[in-house]
């Protein structure tokens, strides 16, 4: 069984497992650091524009989403560590999303 | 070497049935019910969002082009956090430390700014139990800034111990433990940041509301 699983050290290599090998260099770090810096300033700048609620809200949600993803997937490496971390934390976040949701809904707090 | 194995860019770990360290896994098991916590603290201020009858108001208090620098400072912490670890990798001891000490300086300049954001609302008349936002929003951004703190106490412990030279010969994997806690804490205040302050609220006392 623990064979099955277990690679070897240039299989991780390869798979982008293994210690440095995997992650982003220092470049690419800096480089998501500006985006994310980037996209802080768009979101500031759209909540002080004068547009509908029904297009602000959702822009600034969708600027949220992506900021996130990029956090957790390239700081965090959850896109080049195993699977498994990914499958643990994305079914606490996304229970926790639909708990609450279902929470929110059911005091009818959008309405 | 028998006992240990090598994986999934962790250093070296004790050899575990599920072939992954399990301090990484369980650290992400960890993450992953605090997404229930603050999960819950974001829905009551939400739920509560817009609903206190009595003054003041978000809109009364909030200084967005402060907080935005907040968030900026909150996202660079975030930066130089992995390029510690980046260093750490490297084996470079020298810029290790100076990153974690900037990413310890970023959170505590994020942490003073927190107090003095809630010292200038207590002036203007905002307390714990003045209205269901006073009440709401301190939990929320006052748990967030208790997890910041703590961040800085193992960033701070980590560059201690570097010193004192009691952190193993491949110091990443400690590292990047850390390194997830303190992602974490930025992730949610990127969805802080949005639903408590960029999200317009709307009062019974605010302006067309």
């Amino acid at each position: 069984m623990l064979e099955e699983r277990q690679e070897t050290p240039e299989q991780q290599h390869a798979s982008g497992g293994g210690h440095a090998a995997g992650h982003p260099s220092p470049k690419e770090y800096v480089r998501i650091g500006v985006i994310l810096a980037v996209l802080t300033a768009i979101e500031v700048a759209v909540a002080y524009t004068d547009i509908s609620h029904a297009i602000l809200i959702p822009t600034l949600f969708f600027l949220a989403i992506v900021k996130f993803a990029l956090v957790v997937l390239w700081f965090m490496h959850l896109k080049f560590d195993d699977k498994r971390y990914a499958r643990f934390f994305v079914i606490g976040l996304s229970g926790a999303a639909i708990l609450y949701l279902v929470v929110l809904i059911s005091f009818r707090a959008f309405s | 070497m028998a006992d240990v194995a090598v994986a999934h860019g962790q250093g070296e770990h004790p050899e575990t049935t599920t072939g992954l360290p399990h301090t990484k896994l369980a650290m992400w098991l960890f993450l992953a019910s605090e997404c229930l916590l603050f999960g819950a603290l974001i829905s009551t201020y939400v739920l509560y969002r817009g609903r206190s009858v009595e003054g003041p108001f978000p809109h009364d208090v909030f200084d967005i082009p402060y907080t935005s620098v907040s968030a900026f400072v909150l996202l660079a912490s975030s930066l130089t956090m992995v390029l510690a670890l980046s260093a750490a990798q490297e084996g470079d001891k020298g810029r290790t430390r100076l990153w974690l000490l900037a990413t310890a300086v970023l959170g505590m300049v994020f942490v003073g700014g927190q107090v003095y954001e809630f010292t200038v609302f207590y002036n203007e008349g905002l307390k714990l139990s003045t209205n269901l936002f006073g009440t709401t929003f301190y939990v929320l951004t006052g748990f967030h800034g208790v997890h910041v703190t703590v961040g800085i106490l193992m960033l701070l412990s980590l560059v201690g111990l570097s010193y004192a030279e009691r952190l193993p010969a491949d110091p990443s994997f400690p590292i990047e433990m850390v390194g997830l806690y303190w992602h974490f804490v930025d992730i949610v205040w990127i969805v802080i940041f949005t639903v408590v302050y960029l999200v317009p609220t709307p009062n019974p006392g605010a302006p067309g509301a």
